[in-house]
């Protein structure tokens, strides 16, 4: 008597660090997201919350609708924008070059990454009423507070990119007759370009929750200022309609950068 | 014949070291063209020997010349090839080969005859270590045999005086380092470039080398240095002879003795009678 001939054995999806085909990925991925929006969505229908406090998905998008033919979506939309992207351009085109001086040079570390590290566990949020006083409710205010929010985290993430450099890389162009410069330039810079890229991802996501702080106590415009007007008259539905459009700007801008991630450094994904 | 390289009662304490000096009294000529390879128990401060004749580390007494000259840091006539990761993984193959010209070029002192030169050079090197295929992959997709392969062609494309080699082997399989002294002698045949080669691997230092030198710890010393009976053209079957195991054998012992009172061996024959 011959015993069955067993099933070949598929990988496991539940093992430890276990493999998954991409389809399985974003079914997974479907129902993480769609969960807790059906749970939304039955919860408002329930009737067990009063509307005021929690309108329904649906309540929401036909909010945000009228907020973008009736009233100006795109204006406050485009001020955040801006003030992000200035805050968030200004903090990377200093935290970049000083990052890496840092992580290249150990007496330039000595001398900025303490005195980093101190500032940097100074909360942003705390300058605001410095800066009113400073700067009052101009641009330059929120743009700074996201700047303030940013830049010392970036400095210190940049440095330690390019620390992580293998020394290896660094000894073999030294032995080939490279100079400092052509160090830094050729080497230093290049290898870290991928992490220094996840670092500006990153980063980016905080220049966001900066910038809606910002917007909260020192603005007149602006997404953060729409939600805070909808608060005082009690509009919920604009309040889950801002919130919404700022994490979904920021799951975009977080895609794009991968996008980036992926067309910049195909040697890093594999492809040849 | 001039000396390639001359170290004369060298000495290296590192900085903030309360233990033995890393080296000390160390005398070694190399001629030119000459294979020397460097053995000896871990600690021995081969490595280190090795680092201060690149310049990527100083020394604290005695002098390093190479061509007569003091070496005062990294040079590109003093190449070296490491263990691992010292390719640059977001350029390819030829790209990395080409990446000391690359530097020259970014001087400002190249002419176009330059460039030609520098690619049927790039070209020929490419042959030399029979990766001509893989020339535009990225340095991920090799294994790691070839990609030594690619960094030993890095090293030579400058035409370095002498070309360093820091355990470059180390963590290949076994068939793969075979293949590679192989590659690494007709190299040395070919290019006429001087050698000096670090290993753990007493085998690999006799297959290899013309002379092998033997280093001690505490303090890093040069105990004794061995020329190897054997013919410069050297084959794989010549692992085998009496002169080769002999050489072997007596290296093998004078390393176990260095390594200090207790070897693991001995420590694990303790551990044994204990745990009866």
């Amino acid at each position: 008597m011959s015993a069955p001939e067993p099933p070949p054995r598929r990988p496991a999806l539940w093992a430890i660090a276990g493999s998954m085909s991409r389809s399985q990925y974003w079914m997974f991925a479907a129902v993480g997201l769609l969960l807790p929006f059906m749970a939304w969505a039955a919860l408002s229908a329930s009737g067990w919350v009063d509307p005021v406090f929690l309108p329904g998905p649906l309540q929401v998008f036909e909010r945000l609708l009228t907020w973008l033919f009736e009233d100006e979506l795109l204006r406050d939309a485009g001020i955040s924008f801006y003030r992000v992207f200035a805050g968030f351009a200004l903090s990377a085109v200093l935290a970049l070059p000083i990052g890496l001086m840092i992580g290249a040079y150990r007496p330039v570390e000595a001398l900025l990454e303490p005195l980093t590290d101190f500032i940097r566990y100074m909360p942003a949020v705390a300058f605001i009423p410095l800066v009113m006083l400073w700067l009052g409710i101009e641009e330059s205010a929120k743009i700074s507070i996201i700047f303030i929010g940013t830049f010392f985290q970036l400095v210190l993430m940049v440095a330690e990119n390019v620390r992580l450099v293998p020394r290896a890389q660094i000894e073999a162009a030294q032995t080939m007759g490279a100079s400092r410069e052509e160090i830094i330039r050729l080497v230093l810079l290049q290898s870290a370009k991928p992490a220094l890229l996840d670092t500006l991802r990153i980063t980016m996501g905080w220049a966001w929750t900066y910038l809606v702080v910002a917007e909260l106590v020192a603005a007149n415009s602006g997404l953060g200022y729409a939600i805070l007007k909808a608060q005082r008259f009690l509009k919920t539905d604009t309040i889950f309609a801002g919130i919404l459009l700022i994490g979904v700007i920021g799951l975009l801008s977080d895609q794009a950068f991968r996008w980036l991630h992926r067309r910049s450094f195909p040697w890093l994904h594999g492809r040849g | 014949m001039m000396n390639k390289v001359t170290i004369q009662n060298l000495g290296k304490v590192f900085a903030g070291s309360t233990t033995a000096p890393a080296l000390q009294g160390v005398n070694l000529s190399i001629a030119d063209n000459e294979f020397v390879t460097l053995v000896g128990a871990s600690g021995c401060g081969k490595s280190t020997l090795l680092r201060i004749l690149a310049g990527l580390e100083t020394h604290t007494s005695g002098s390093v010349l190479c061509d007569g000259q003091p070496v005062a840091g990294p040079g590109a006539e003093r190449a070296m090839v490491f263990q691992h990761y010292s390719l640059y993984p977001w350029l390819s193959v030829i790209e990395n080969i080409k990446f000391s010209r690359k530097l020259r070029a970014n001087r400002g002192n190249l002419m176009s005859s330059d460039v030609e030169a520098a690619s049927g050079r790039a070209d020929a090197l490419l042959n030399l270590i029979g990766l001509n295929k893989v020339a535009h992959a990225y340095p991920n997709q090799l294994s790691g045999g070839m990609q030594q392969r690619v960094a030993i062609a890095r090293a030579l494309m400058g035409r370095p005086q002498v070309l360093l080699m820091d355990e470059p082997f180390g963590a290949l399989d076994a068939q793969t380092r075979e293949v590679m002294h192989d590659l690494i002698l007709h190299i040395h045949r070919v290019e006429k470039t001087t050698i000096v080669f670090v290993t753990h691997d007493v085998e690999e230092a006799i297959y290899l080398g013309q002379r092998v030198v033997l280093l001690q710890p505490r303090p890093g010393r040069i105990h004794s240095i061995y020329p190897v009976p054997l013919p410069p053209q050297r084959e794989q079957d010549m692992k085998h002879t009496a002169p080769f195991r002999a050489l072997r054998a007596e290296i093998l012992a004078r390393i176990r003795e260095s390594a200090g009172v207790s070897t693991d061996l001995d420590m694990l024959g303790q551990l044994n009678a204990t745990e009866v």
